[in-house]
């Protein structure tokens, strides 16, 4: 391993450093108010790493090849298991921040625990290196590797709380997890049965080659995609793999919940991006259609379920799996066949795109919803959405930004998420798929329904007590740092725009 | 030129409201509700000023480049959704937001305090954009949907207070009569299936309207002629029969004026501008085709001039001012469809234009008067001149109007119909003319006779007690029935009588000015607008003599150029409109000598000397009592009957309450299936695994 090598690697070792830094601290440390600060810093290292190589891959869009910094011109040893591309950089900054803010957020939540402190940051911070890992993979091991990295301490963190609910939210979590990530591990097997490889860019050359009235040409390749699709729908919440989310946001404490919701989902929808766009694109036809019924499927589901629910995260968990759903359509959205009864798939760019700014832009808004969640939840101690009547004259303020990240999760213009779902929505016409795209178009519509309740509830109704409801300073922070952020984003879109525009050239195939 | 979206949103917006007011402002604000009423206002106004450009580019001759969108393929049907803009759609587009807007204007001050505010609303969204829809579809199939949801939606309307069994039963009643019809107008689409290969074949598209036109002129005139002969005589006149039904031609005409159950903005939006005029448009969209029938085109010009004269005589006696309009339009609907028959197309045209105007002030008018009184009987009115200045004088310019009073709007709509029956356009023969000119001259002098007696019972003499006396006076009946059924033992009142209005009470003054300026709009049209459109001699206000007239017939021969010579303007005629204000000017006479200066009570109608006659007409000929006789009993009637009954369960209380019952009741099915047990996660994921492969493998 050369120094080249430990330089493109050092942000993912800079964030497992400093869990493990957080974790070895809280055995000597007797403060442990210290310990989210030290965990919060623990960030810049590998933040500073990033924004480093970010620079660096100016002239190359992947540090691997034996280019930019520190390199002495060899190919890596690292055998193209990783491409630290500016795709990688774009969730690399994302889940960074997410994890920031959740470690901001989470601070009032963990004080309140008597033991485990440390583990809980050291939790988060290890979760955040499996999907930054995640977003590089570029081979079949590593990604099954980083997927685990990535669940297994989320699973301990959605038990982490001393309640039955709790428990039992992580052992769902991890019963379903390890059924879907068993099918996917069946399904690579499957893959690398029929081509020999586990490199996505070798899989890409073996897979151009079949052809015939198949679908996908071979059916041990039908279904071993298949099969891995259930261990990336599982991660992004996708009908019809998304039967653990409910339980699991009811359940697990709520600032582990706001990072799965953001960035574990962020992760998985790259991962997905990078195995479908780079290493099957000779057969996107056929996985596209796919994708938009999934999409089409999990927008309706999520959507007309959400809307019975009394319980916030609950009614959460099925917003979610709704806005994987409207993500799903930018996927399918990146493919179209090149004349009429073509089987030659032509690549979209637009499509991607759009799946990028979509995230960026859902998790600043699912972040400050969620922060202002815990804010009130912490006080009120209640998840049910009638306990939140009368909140707006109890802090006018959270009740203020809740209701704006809610519109902004319906998708009023102008914030992030309606610019979001303007672009994927064009990206699906553009892409033949308009049928998708007035699927969408009506289920947001529905989804006005359910979240405007929360904003009736908690603006029309009064309640008995009329006591304040106040957060701790870091609290405050994380939200206004979030809903700045979501504001920014929907008034000035361009920025995250173009990011995602550069961010996507690595998946041109 | 205007572009493609802009005239899709005349019909979106309207729409659009309606989803926005049933899916968000009704169930989560309907606090505010009167944010609905302002919302569909506002997307009128812009759809007023869309239609309005689309108009100037169509007067400018701009070529609209307009896209089809296919829908369906079922062999060699194809169907293609899309816009039909020409001369005809353009003026529509017009009348139709104008007359709405500003009737949902009035609807503001006459709808103001009742329950179902927001409903009212939705439900006129919803109409108006189906009539929008009508007017604009380029293929048949979808002017038939559009066709369809018009009635549905009148039926919410009419129904609107269903609560009261009269509306319930007069909702039935038009959504049933009018189906009647609609059967022919199905008929003659079915037809055009079986012979869509041979459309095919000539490179036409069987549904497409212009293509229609085109495969239904002879061959010998360069035409197409794939319809032709009896086929086409049937075809057209499947088209006619569902016309017939929308615009109440005689015998499908006993629906409409009950339809007057529902509230009086609704009825003047559906008399004036929207439902009924959709039978007159249907047959003018296929002019290019019915005109090819000599018969189908002498069947509608004798029906359209009996449905006038018949209809004017029921006006005659009619004490309900609702009543008496209703009748009224039935008339003026037959003046329409004559005028189409006997080839007079752009006169037929011209006065559902000014009609449109003065018959939409006529009803806010009533609406307003009901709003002083509680009442529409006009027994009990009487003598609000003194109260209601504002009022009367609009209601006399509308009648005025009606009558075909020079210079008012009727006056020159009416005088181009019976120029057009006069002189013969080789359409149809010459005695089918005479009778026609004949009937239409009779109608006169009845128009001219029920508008007087309406505006003279109802604002002349003395006050007679509005509601109050009115519930006084059923008491009084219902006790003397009691006493002659010998139970004067109870000696309690009975049961409280059902309301007659939403607007309960008597209390005499001027409507507020929201009720009266959409009056005062259509007031200023009333007189005006005739002159205007279509200026009888030069040309010093810069409008050209005929204008609108010619627009509508060079519209006519763009489309099919083989029609020219047949259809023709006629020039102003000193002699005819002599005739017809002569025919007014009796009409008046003799309702005045029969009505002033006479101290009656309205006990007694004077007309009620005519003994059998006048009973005869006051039971509408006994053609009511026929449907009731016959086509109730039948099994088919009582089939519709249960079928009505149950959208009337499921239905009137609401579509959006429906819908919001489905999504509430879909999702908690749904989310059933999330028990909670761990293992059915499990069966989940591989059940949808196998979902997917086994899809894959059968694609």
């Amino acid at each position: 391993m050369s120094a080249h090598d430990l330089y493109v690697i050092s942000p993912y070792l800079g964030v497992a450093g400093a869990a493990l830094l957080v974790i070895l601290l809280d055995l000597v440390v007797p403060k442990k108010g210290l310990l989210p600060i030290i965990a919060f810093l623990g960030l810049a290292a590998p933040l500073a790493l990033s924004l480093i190589q970010a620079f660096d891959l100016d002239d190359s869009l992947n540090l691997v090849q034996g280019s930019g910094l520190l390199s002495n011109g060899e190919s890596s040893i690292l055998l193209g298991s990783l491409s630290v591309d500016r795709f990688a950089m774009f969730f690399n900054f994302l889940v960074l921040a997410a994890a920031g803010l959740v470690i901001m957020a989470s601070t009032d939540y963990v004080r309140q625990m008597d033991r485990y402190q440390g583990e809980y940051y050291g939790l988060i911070l290890f979760s955040a290196t499996g999907m930054m890992l995640l977003a590089a993979a570029t081979e079949l091991i590593t990604i099954y590797i980083a997927i685990e990295l990535t669940t297994m301490p989320l699973v301990a963190l959605a038990a982490f709380m001393n309640s039955a609910k709790s428990s039992e939210a992580g052992m769902k979590f991890f019963i379903v997890g390890a059924i879907s990530s068993a099918l996917m591990l069946y399904g690579m097997a499957l893959i690398y049965g029929f081509t020999g490889t586990t490199l996505l860019s070798e899989i890409s050359a073996s897979v151009g080659n079949a052809s015939g009235d198949i679908p996908f040409g071979n059916y041990a390749l039908l279904v071993g995609l298949v099969l891995l699709l259930v261990g990336f729908g599982f991660k992004i919440s996708s009908v019809p793999f998304q039967m653990w989310v409910p339980d699991v946001y009811e359940g697990g404490p709520t600032p582990v919940i706001a990072f799965l919701s953001v960035a574990s989902k962020a992760a998985a929808f790259a991962i997905l991006l990078r195995v479908f766009f780079s290493g099957f694109f000779d057969v996107s036809l056929d996985w596209a259609g796919l994708m938009a019924a999934l999409a089409a499927a999990s927008m309706i589901i999520g959507n007309l379920v959400a809307i019975g629910q009394s319980n916030i995260r609950r009614l959460f968990g099925y917003s979610s799996i709704a806005h994987a759903g409207y993500i799903l359509v930018g996927v399918a959205a990146g493919v179209k066949a090149t004349g009429a009864g073509s089987s030659l798939p032509e690549f979209l760019s637009v499509g991607p795109d759009s799946v990028l700014f979509y995230l960026g832009a859902y998790t600043a808004a699912n972040l400050t919803a969620f922060f202002a969640i815990i804010a009130i939840g912490n006080r009120i101690g209640s998840d049910r959405i009638e306990d939140y009547a009368g909140v707006a004259r109890r802090s006018p303020v959270l009740a203020a930004v809740l209701a704006l990240a809610l519109a902004a999760l319906i998708g009023v213009p102008p914030t992030s998420i309606f610019i979001g779902k303007l672009y994927i929505f064009t990206a699906a016409i553009n892409a033949d798929l308009a049928w998708l795209a007035i699927v969408g178009v009506i289920s947001s519509v529905v989804s006005a329904y359910y979240y405007v309740r929360i904003i009736r509830v908690m603006f029309l109704q009064s309640s008995e007590t009329g006591e304040r409801i106040s957060a701790p300073p870091a609290s405050w922070a994380a939200l206004g740092i979030a809903g700045a952020s979501m504001l920014f984003i929907g008034i000035a879109p361009g920025f995250v725009l173009d990011l995602s525009k550069i961010a996507v050239g690595p998946l041109t195939p | 030129m205007i572009p493609e979206a802009a005239i899709w949103a005349i019909f979106l917006l309207p729409l659009g409201t309606f989803a926005l007011i049933g899916l968000i402002i009704r169930p989560l604000l309907n606090r505010f509700s009167l944010l609905s009423g302002l919302t569909l206002i506002a997307s009128l106004g812009v759809a007023l000023g869309f239609s309005v450009w689309t108009l100037r580019s169509v007067i400018l001759g701009h070529d609209l480049d307009l896209e089809t969108y296919q829908w369906l393929e079922i062999g060699s049907a194809k169907i293609q959704l899309g816009l039909l803009i020409d001369q005809l759609t353009a003026i529509m587009l017009v009348v139709v937001t104008g007359v709405s807007l500003l009737v949902q204007i009035y609807s503001l001050g006459y709808m103001k305090g009742d329950p179902g505010f927001s409903r009212y609303f939705a439900y006129m969204a919803l109409f108006t954009a189906a009539m929008l829809g009508v007017v604009m579809s380029t293929n048949i199939i979808q002017l038939y949907a559009f066709w369809e949801l018009v009635g549905v939606s009148s039926y919410l309307l009419i129904g609107f207070w269903h609560e009261r069994p009269a509306a319930a039963a007069a909702a039935k009643k038009a959504f049933i009569i009018t189906r009647i019809g609609d059967v022919g107008f199905l008929i003659a689409i079915l037809y055009l299936f079986v012979r869509a290969d041979d459309f095919a074949a000539a490179g036409l598209n069987a549904f497409h309207i212009p293509d229609i036109w085109q495969a239904a002129q002879p061959v010998a005139i360069g035409g197409v002629g794939i319809l032709g002969g009896a086929a086409l005589t049937w075809f057209t006149l499947g088209i006619f029969s569902g016309a017939a039904g929308k615009s109440g031609q005689f015998p499908l005409h006993p629906w409409l004026p009950d339809a007057m159950e529902g509230p009086t903005p609704v009825s003047a939006l559906i008399h004036a501008a929207t439902m009924v005029a959709a039978g007159v448009f249907l047959v003018a969209r296929f002019y290019p085709v019915i005109q090819q029938s000599g018969d189908t085109m002498s069947i509608i010009a004798l029906i359209g001039a009996f449905t006038a004269v018949m209809a004017a005589t029921m006006g005659l006696v009619m004490n309900d001012i609702k009543r008496v309009m209703a009748y009224s339009t039935v008339s003026q609907l037959g003046y329409m469809m004559a005028a189409l028959g006997v080839g007079a197309y752009s006169a037929a045209m011209f006065h559902l234009f000014t009609h449109a105007s003065f018959k939409a002030l006529l009803f806010l008018g009533a609406g307003s008067v009901n709003h002083a009184t509680g009442t529409f009987d006009m027994r009990y009115m009487g003598g609000l001149v003194r109260h209601m200045k504002v009022t009367y004088v609009l209601m006399v310019i509308g009648g005025l109007s009606l009558m075909g009073i020079i210079p008012l709007a009727g006056f020159w709509s009416k005088d181009e119909i019976l120029a057009g029956s006069w002189y013969s356009s080789g359409l149809v023969d010459g005695w089918v003319n005479r009778a026609t000119f004949i009937m239409l001259l009779i109608g006169i002098v009845l128009t001219a006779f029920y508008t007087f007696r309406m505006l003279h019972m109802t604002f002349h003499g003395e006050f007679r007690g509005g509601i109050d006396q009115e519930l006084a006076d059923q008491a009084e009946d219902e006790r003397e029935e009691l006493e002659e059924q010998g139970e004067q033992g109870s000696g309690m009142a009975p049961a409280d009588a059902a309301p007659v209005s939403a607007h309960g009470g008597v209390h005499l003054a001027e409507s507020p000015v929201i009720m009266l300026f959409p009056m005062m709009v259509l007031g200023v049209a009333a007189i005006i607008s005739g002159y205007l459109a279509n200026p009888q001699w030069d040309e010093e206000i810069g409008i050209p003599r005929h204008w609108i007239s010619e627009f509508l017939l060079h519209g006519l021969e763009n489309t099919v150029p083989v029609l020219a010579g047949n259809v023709e303007i006629h020039g102003f005629s000193r002699s005819l409109a002599t005739f017809s204000t002569v025919g007014a000017a009796i009409g008046i006479i003799l309702a005045a000598g029969l009505y002033l200066g006479r101290r009656q009570t309205w006990e007694r109608d004077p007309l009620e000397l005519g003994g059998k006659v006048h009973s005869l007409l006051a039971n509408k000929y006994y053609v009511d009592a026929l449907y009731e006789g016959v086509v109730v009993r039948s099994a088919f009637y009582r089939l519709m009957v249960g079928a009505v009954d149950w959208l009337d369960r499921n239905i009137v209380d609401g579509v959006v309450d429906t819908l919001g019952w489905f999504f509430r009741n879909i999702g908690s099915m749904i989310g059933r299936v999330q028990t909670g047990q761990v293992q059915s996660y499990g069966g989940v994921v591989v059940f949808g695994i196998l979902l997917i492969i086994l899809g894959f493998l059968l694609s």
